[in-house]
């Protein structure tokens, strides 16, 4: 397939219909949240919509990133989106290894040069090059280098948009993420521990519709995905509200669905759109599991105190600072009292008795005849 | 799994609310004639809240299976004028679930592309 | 600092160096009151004044005078809201119950949220009536201080605070509630050292003054 043909053309060309087509731009209106009312919009935008050329990096990541994705239970919208973009490098996925496999990532950044889209998964090590090669290039270097001639770069998974697991405290390779990188192209950060495939492709269809990048949040991410808190569309909201909690997993609370605050959940300020979109099939999202919210599409959802500790309780083990506090504070406090003693107790000493005769003897005016 | 069993009660009252839009799209379609589509994988929904969305809006006299990148089903509902339509991909998994409330759902009829292929087609095959 | 590295540093660092502050300074203040101890009462005490420090403490609590009531009913209004209210906000409500149990290990039950977000609406429209007294009042104004306002708006903003990230209303959730995590903790780092000790030092000063009473034989 050529870069130059429309998405249409190649659609005509696989035998699909114009129902189907519209099908397609019904189910990728849903996997962008936009109206249905936009349809006929995304069906003239896609008509003449070519094939962009995408690059995916793959650096410190684990590949559930691109698992989400594949596995995806919508393989023919997936298909069709991944037929409507030219995927020319991902280095699990693509047949070829080694150098021609470099040599096809030179050969599409060469050929679509200012125009290609960069996605990447993994975070980037800084602490010391050699954590993490691509055919003996670092991935600092791979990243900066293709970067430079992309429209606009999608970071997928919260390795790459925060740091994610491998920034987790202590960081021992020196994590970042693309946007502490690079810093003069869009980045669209889709996070998420791996983030919800249609969002990932809502993006890919943005793009191809629209030529654009979607609105971001103030972390980078589309605010059609990441704009609602799973604790506002959570379906077990009421009973927060309502104080009914479960305090175990296998407590009646639990079994009756009832809220997982106390479990650590951390819907409340976790934004993504699990709750909505769900996940496998839209079959159920985590808190409809039974386990709260892990928070995976927030920045250092690893280091955010425990998954299991409830949300309102510090991150860091204050009971003991407080103990010591304590103690630092009564031993201050006795000293305290020490020095006011003291200053008692010198006063008593310094004490004089001053009789009337001390007075009189002082106060020239006054003589013993007088007083008598 | 009892657990599930007791979460299938739950309620976000969405259900109502969703009623209540499709209440509002038959005034609207008969005032005016302005079809409306409601994308309900953009609601959140409780376990098994969508199932009973579907049930309260029953079968009615009229349902059409549509073969194109897999299958979609179009069910008028027991409400004339609202109808559900959902869309399979070729391994039988939903893609998207809809109401649409017009007369006919617009991707019923044969469409203006497709009918152009077929003029061809036709006039090719009688020219053979 | 993106609303995540706030959030995890207010629930961190900053509540690890409020609660050395809060902690430290209340101890610190206690001692120096405790240890000042009093001269000796060198009379014939008319009873121990034990028991009549903790009926003091029940009775200064409770408006029973009626002559007073009519003539404060606006203080008294007013101070019994703010109290009560910060009481059931503070330690009914069931993320701050959890925070409890988080550090002391144990818990208890709470209420529902709704209950508990009236009683904030109710304390936060008895501070504002308070300031609006207290600005209004020739007497008031001309006796409060600087510290006055400040531990009034120390007081206030955990709860308008708090009462907005509930409600996800003005900011992001997150930034919010960093906000309302971080107001708490300038809250704790001066209530040792302003008029707001007086949350440990009231029932102590409040039974000293019944038990000295009661060895002198006065009905508290």
């Amino acid at each position: 397939m050529s870069h130059d043909e429309t998405l249409k053309e190649s659609l005509t060309r696989n035998g699909v219909s114009r129902r189907g087509f519209l099908k397609f731009c019904a189910t990728a209106a849903s996997i962008m949240a936009l109206p249905p009312s936009m349809v006929p919009a995304i069906a003239a935008a896609l008509e003449s919509a070519r094939r962009p050329s995408v690059i995916w990096l793959s650096f410190q990541e684990c590949t559930g990133c691109a698992e989400s994705l594949t596995r995806s239970h919508s393989p023919t919208v997936e298909g069709l989106i991944f037929d409507a973009i030219s995927l020319d490098y991902q280095h699990t996925l693509q047949a070829a290894a080694g150098d021609a496999a470099e040599e096809a990532r030179e050969e599409a950044m060469k050929e679509n040069w200012g125009k290609y889209i960069l996605v990447v998964d993994g975070s980037i090590p800084l602490g010391n090059p050699g954590y993490s090669t691509i055919a003996g290039i670092s991935n600092l270097d791979m990243l900066k280098e293709t970067a430079k001639g992309a429209a606009a770069i999608v970071a997928v998974g919260t390795c790459a948009t925060f740091g994610g697991i491998p920034k987790a405290n202590p960081n021992p390779t020196g994590a970042v993420s693309v946007s502490d990188i690079i810093k003069d192209k869009p980045i669209v950060n889709v996070s998420g521990c791996p983030p919800i495939p249609v969002v990932i492709t809502g993006v890919l269809a943005h793009f191809l519709t629209f030529g654009t990048i979607p609105e971001l949040d103030e972390l980078g991410r589309p605010k059609v995905f990441y704009g609602n808190n799973i604790h506002d569309r959570c379906y077990r909201r009421p009973f927060y509200e309502r104080g009914e909690f479960a305090e175990t997993f296998d407590d009646e609370g639990a079994k009756k669905g009832w809220c997982l605050f106390k479990l650590g959940c951390k819907g409340p300020i976790t934004y993504n759109a699990c709750a909505t979109a769900k996940w496998n099939e839209g079959t159920s999202f985590p808190i409809e599991s039974g386990h709260g919210c892990l928070g995976c599409s927030e920045p250092n959802f690893w280091d955010m105190g425990g998954f299991y500790k409830a949300l309102s309780q510090p991150a860091v083990d204050v009971s003991q600072t407080a103990a010591y506090a304590l103690g630092a504070g009564a031993v201050a406090g006795l000293g305290i009292a020490a020095l006011n003693r003291k200053k008692k107790a010198d006063v008593a000493t310094d004490h004089q008795t001053v009789t009337i005769h001390d007075l009189r003897r002082n106060d020239p005016s006054k003589t013993e005849a007088e007083d008598s | 799994m009892s657990n599930v069993n007791t979460c299938a009660s739950l309620d976000t009252g969405n259900d109502i609310l969703i009623l209540h839009e499709i209440r509002h799209a038959l005034r609207k379609l008969l005032d005016d004639g302005e079809s409306t589509i409601i994308d309900l994988r953009a609601i959140p929904m409780a376990p098994g809240e969508e199932a009973r969305i579907e049930a309260m809006l029953g079968q009615g006299e009229l349902s059409a299976t549509l073969n194109a990148l897999g299958k979609s089903t179009i069910n008028e509902t027991a409400f004339s004028g609202a109808w559900l339509i959902t869309h399979y991909n070729t391994e039988d998994e939903i893609l998207g679930k809809f109401i649409e409330i017009s007369k006919l759902p617009s991707i019923l009829a044969s469409q203006h592309e497709d009918i152009e292929v077929a003029l061809e087609q036709l006039t090719h095959q009688l020219l053979v | 600092m993106n609303s995540a590295d706030f959030l995890l540093w207010v629930r961190g660092t900053g509540l690890q160096i409020a609660t050395v502050i809060f902690v430290f300074g209340v101890v610190l203040r206690l001692f120096e009151i405790l240890t000042l101890g009093h001269k000796k009462n060198l009379a014939v005490t008319r009873g121990s004044g034990f028991k009549e420090g903790f009926r003091n403490i029940l009775t200064r609590s409770l408006p029973r005078d009626k002559n007073t009531l009519r003539r404060s009913m606006f203080t008294i209004v007013t101070g019994y809201v703010l109290h009560i209210g910060l009481f059931v906000v503070i330690f009914l409500l069931a993320p701050h119950i959890s925070l409890f149990e988080g550090i002391f290990g144990f818990g208890w039950p709470s209420i529902s949220t709704p209950i508990v977000d009236l009683f904030a609406v109710l304390t936060m429209i008895a501070l504002l009536a308070i300031l609006y007294h207290r600005l209004t009042n020739p007497v008031l104004k001309f006796l409060s201080t600087k510290q006055d306002y400040f531990v009034w708006a120390l007081t206030f903003v955990p709860l308008i605070t708090g009462y907005l990230s509930y409600h996800h209303l003005f900011l992001n959730y997150n930034w919010m509630l960093g906000i309302h995590i971080l107001s708490v903790e300038l809250l704790m780092i001066f209530l040792p050292f302003t008029k707001l000790s007086h949350a440990f030092t009231l029932f102590i000063a409040r039974w000293y003054s019944g038990s000295m009473m009661g060895e002198k034989g006065v009905k508290s």
